[in-house]
């Protein structure tokens, strides 16, 4: 039966309308580039830089994505299908990861476990060079990166497993077992089918995340793609072939993204709208607990635990409280203000493009919202380049007007004041916001706007009476996760930032920079200690947004 | 002679707090800088002491040209510092820099570290210089092809090749040697690494003093800075180490420089020359002999006693600027031989 597009006026494609064009921006400047360079530079680099670039990149996703798979929705089945001691603490602690940056993960470990580090010093002492040097495995490589990247960004996809282990519909689960399915067939044949969306949308921002990474990747002497590229332009100067590499970066993300439609296909994953009662988990015997506890705790503190104790000592070592405490505060303000306002910006778009890509359902519509995700695939560093073209121009319009307005010299208004780069933050971070909030439509069945519009509701209404109290588990998880995205943001950050701005994260770059990486611990681990308050309430509110067992189940449908 | 006594004491009393206000609203000057703030603040700060004009900065390593470039005639940039010759001749072809006339820097900064047109000045000098373990190697002169000879094997650590020191000494190989022969000293010297290229200056540093390797590159200024810094672990680092100042085979020492350029369209010109100035003046000059352990433009600026006892320092006499227009072979080479793999 063909929907009534009369029901859903245009007007409402002005917010995903707008995402496409501020994206479309400036990755239409950086493909002018690209073509800019030529066809032989072009040629030069298929032999000297994409072979190696492009198997680098390959093996690098393919190990992230079966790591972060395995750890995310293993712990995440865990947690949610059986209940341990610990069990509730982890629950709340196993995101914590994403507090981190992945750079200062990397600085940490390097520290750590490189080859003058104290661990492989002490086995040179105690057991020799062969032990320390030939056997234990080296931290600046490849292998040793995909590890480091799994276990940091393993919550991406962690989130959105229990989220979708938690609102599935436990009635397939419960038939499954009167079938007589054993837990670990349950798990691999029953749930995590079931919970594919979400862990496929998981799983692709982990892989993003990876793609663009440049800090830790190059620190760990990867040469990805986006690797490449950034190293193209800082030694070669060579902007036209630095935009050469990342469009090939965006077309693996393209097929990345094609992959994941792909595979959504047209199987419904929703349940009945009629969802009773959660199976209550199952109690575990004492030491299968314990080992559920000690498999669970194990991404935790790699992830996690090791990076902020070692911060922690760092600053204590240092006395950096007393020598960078005070400036600190101002950095603190400024990063706060800045990932407030980019996050109240994101939610705001992300839920109309959503929204509207649902009352209008037409493929342009979805297109629409496709292109405004774009932002995250590039990496930071190149999207600003590409970026600067544009926003200065439009900010080159605006000061020009408001000059013709107040009489005054024309200035650069948006670069000045800081809303560039906010402007720049939502751009990145915009596709975080929209999967997140697409998936949790996903789970909600169309039977309830079809309810809604039977009873009279038009668009405003709908969205407002029903699809937004709807999506509200789903708008707090997401303005978390953009939060703490923005709270550790770096290259868009030093490259849009106006003049005397330092957030804690450019703070942690110079003191990089001087070669001196522990001096920044203070500013690291305010990062840190930042980003535990918003994934403990988006843990918290995960919690509450799925009915339990011991509430009363909502009326059944049918009584009406 | 002033007719009305009083009227000539408040003139002239407005006219003192006028000029003193003007000091005062002496103005600004916004600097972008690839060199990370912190490592001359104290002359920043000196510099608003002693004239009034405050100091906004921004700092990222990589970019800012860009920046300047695409901000185009309403940029508020008034000066930008590099850090190395490249970017130095990245700023000059995106056109950012305006040719300005000053006699204190003509006078002060020797012609080879400025642009014959005024575009740039250097305001300090840096040896790549070759760090040797005290206690394993007893060689006290070295040239840069010596890394690549076969008996340095499994015994050379150095930062990544594509790092932009080290594509600086490449360039500057290539200006002297040609290309056909630097490939070969490239291949030679990667063969002779210990480890795969990674970190920083210091860290080669550091893995000398742990035995990892007994000869590194890195720069002269990390030396000092390590040995008298407040980080006991870097300490040991550099007593561990002896940095030889290294020549070319029929040269003298590649050295890179650090510079200034006044944008284009600067919104505080006048500012900005004057900034310039001081950073070129033997206040300044001392401080980064003396503070961040460089080698001064000044003439008449001494080097730091530390420095001076890495021996004299004679400048391989090729021009900057060639080596700037060399680089970006340099670094297609060090990709073509895979170095930091």
């Amino acid at each position: 039966m063909r929907r009534r597009i009369g029901f859903s006026p245009p007007w409402i494609l002005l917010a995903p309308s707008l995402g496409a064009v501020a994206i479309a921006a400036p990755l239409l400047s950086l493909v002018l580039a690209a073509i800019l360079g030529g066809s032989d530079a072009l040629a030069r680099l298929a032999t000297s830089v994409l072979p190696v670039a492009l198997r680098e990149t390959a093996i690098l996703l393919s190990g992230v994505a079966a790591l972060t798979v395995a750890i995310g929705s293993g712990a995440a089945w865990l947690l949610t299908a059986y209940r341990f001691p610990g069990s509730r603490t982890l629950t709340w602690l196993l995101p914590l990861p994403l507090a981190v940056p992945t750079y200062v993960t990397a600085l940490v470990y390097v520290e750590i476990l490189d080859a003058a580090g104290p661990v492989r010093s002490a086995l040179r002492a105690s057991f020799g060079r062969d032990v320390a040097d030939l056997w234990f495995p080296e931290i600046r490589s490849l292998p040793a990166c995909i590890v480091l990247f799994a276990f940091v960004l393993y919550p991406y996809v962690f989130v959105a497993a229990r989220s979708a282990f938690m609102t599935g519909d436990s009635s397939i689960l419960a038939a499954a077992r009167t079938l007589g399915s054993r837990p670990l067939r349950l798990f691999l044949g029953v749930a995590l089918p079931l919970a594919r969306p979400a862990i496929a949308v998981g799983t692709t921002l982990v892989l993003l995340e990876s793609l663009n990474d440049v800090g830790a990747s190059e620190y760990l002497g990867v040469r990805t793609l986006t690797v490449s590229a950034y190293t193209a332009w800082l030694n070669r100067g060579d902007m036209q072939g630095a935009a050469q590499i990342a469009c090939i970066a965006l077309v693996v993300v393209a097929l990345l993204l094609v992959l994941e439609e792909l595979q959504r296909g047209t199987r419904r994953y929703h349940g009945s709208a009629n969802a009773t009662a959660r199976s209550e988990p199952v109690l575990l015997a004492r030491w299968q607990g314990a080992t559920a506890f000690v498999l669970c705790s194990i991404p935790l503190l790699v992830g996690f635990v090791v990076p902020a104790a070692f911060l922690a000592r760092e600053v204590i070592r240092r006395d950096l409280l007393q020598s960078a405490g005070p400036l600190l505060l101002e950095q603190l303000g400024t990063t706060m203000l800045l990932s407030f306002a980019a996050t109240a910006v994101v939610i705001a778009w992300a839920a109309s493009i959503v929204l509207a890509a649902r009352i209008r359902a037409t493929p342009f519509a979805r297109r629409l919202s496709f292109v405004a995700s774009l932002g995250y695939a590039v990496p930071g560093t190149i999207l600003v380049l590409g970026l600067f073209a544009p926003l200065i121009g439009v900010d080159n319009l605006l000061g020009r007007a408001w000059a013709l307005v107040s009489g005054g010299q024309p200035q650069l208004v948006l670069m000045a004041s800081g809303a560039a780069l906010v402007i720049a933050y939502v751009i990145r971070f915009l596709r975080v916001a929209i999967v997140t909030l697409s998936a949790q439509l996903a789970q909600t069945p169309p039977e309830i706007d079809q309810v809604a519009r039977v009873l009279g509701a038009r668009p405003i209404a709908l969205a407002r009476y029903v699809q937004l109290p709807l999506l509200r588990p789903a708008l707090g998880g997401a303005a978390l996760l953009v939060f703490v995205d923005c709270l550790k943001e770096l290259p868009a950050t030093l490259l849009l930032r106006p003049l005397n701005v330092e957030t804690l994260a450019t703070q942690v770059y110079s003191a990089s920079s001087r070669g001196v990486f522990e001096d920044g611990a203070l500013a690291a681990l305010v990062i840190v200690l930042a980003g535990i308050g918003p994934i403990a309430w988006l843990t918290r509110a995960m919690r509450q947004g799925a009915p339990d067992a011991t509430r009363p189940a909502p009326p059944d449908q049918a009584a009406f | 002679m002033c007719a009305y006594r009083n009227t000539c004491l408040i003139a002239s009393a407005t006219a003192a707090l006028l000029t003193a206000s003007a000091a005062f609203a002496a103005g600004e000057v916004n600097v972008y800088t690839n060199r990370e703030p912190g490592q001359y603040s104290a002359t920043l700060d000196e510099f608003t002491k002693a004239t009034g004009i405050k100091v906004n900065a921004i700092f990222s390593e990589q970019g800012l040209a860009e920046r300047i470039a695409a901000e185009g005639d309403r940029s508020p940039a008034d000066v930008l510092i590099t850090v190395d010759i490249g970017r130095l001749q990245q700023a000059l072809d995106l056109g950012v820099a305006a040719p300005t006339r000053s006699e204190i820097v003509a006078s002060a900064v020797p012609v080879n570290l400025r642009d014959p047109e005024g575009r740039w000045t250097a305001l300090s000098m840096r040896a790549r210089t070759i760090y040797v373990s005290k206690d394993r190697v007893s060689e006290t002169a070295l040239t840069y092809e010596d890394l690549a000879d076969p008996k340095w094997k499994g015994k050379v650590c150095t930062r990544s090749f594509q790092h932009q020191y080290n594509i600086g000494l490449t360039a500057a190989m290539i200006v002297k040697k040609g290309e056909e022969k630097t490939k070969a000293w490239l291949e030679g010297v990667k063969a002779n690494l210990a480890k795969k290229p990674s970190g920083g200056d210091r860290d080669v540093a550091k893995d000398i003093a742990a035995g990892i390797c007994d000869v590194g590159l890195g720069n002269s200024y990390y030396v000092g800075l390590m040995a008298n810094g407040k980080n006991e672990d870097q300490k040991k680092w550099a007593a561990a180490i002896r940095p030889v100042l290294p020549t070319f085979d029929d040269g003298g020492t590649h050295v890179n420089v650090s510079g200034a350029v006044v944008t284009k369209n600067a919104p505080n010109r006048d500012n900005a020359i004057r900034l310039i100035e001081y950073m070129v003046s033997p206040d300044a000059q001392h401080v980064f002999a003396d503070v961040n352990y460089e080698y001064p433009v000044r003439r008449e600026v001494a080097v730091n006693a530390f420095v001076a006892s890495f021996g004299p320092l004679k400048p391989d006499a090729m021009s900057l600027a060639d080596v700037a227009k060399a680089r970006k072979r340099a670094s297609e080479l060090v990709d073509e031989v895979g170095f930091d793999r």
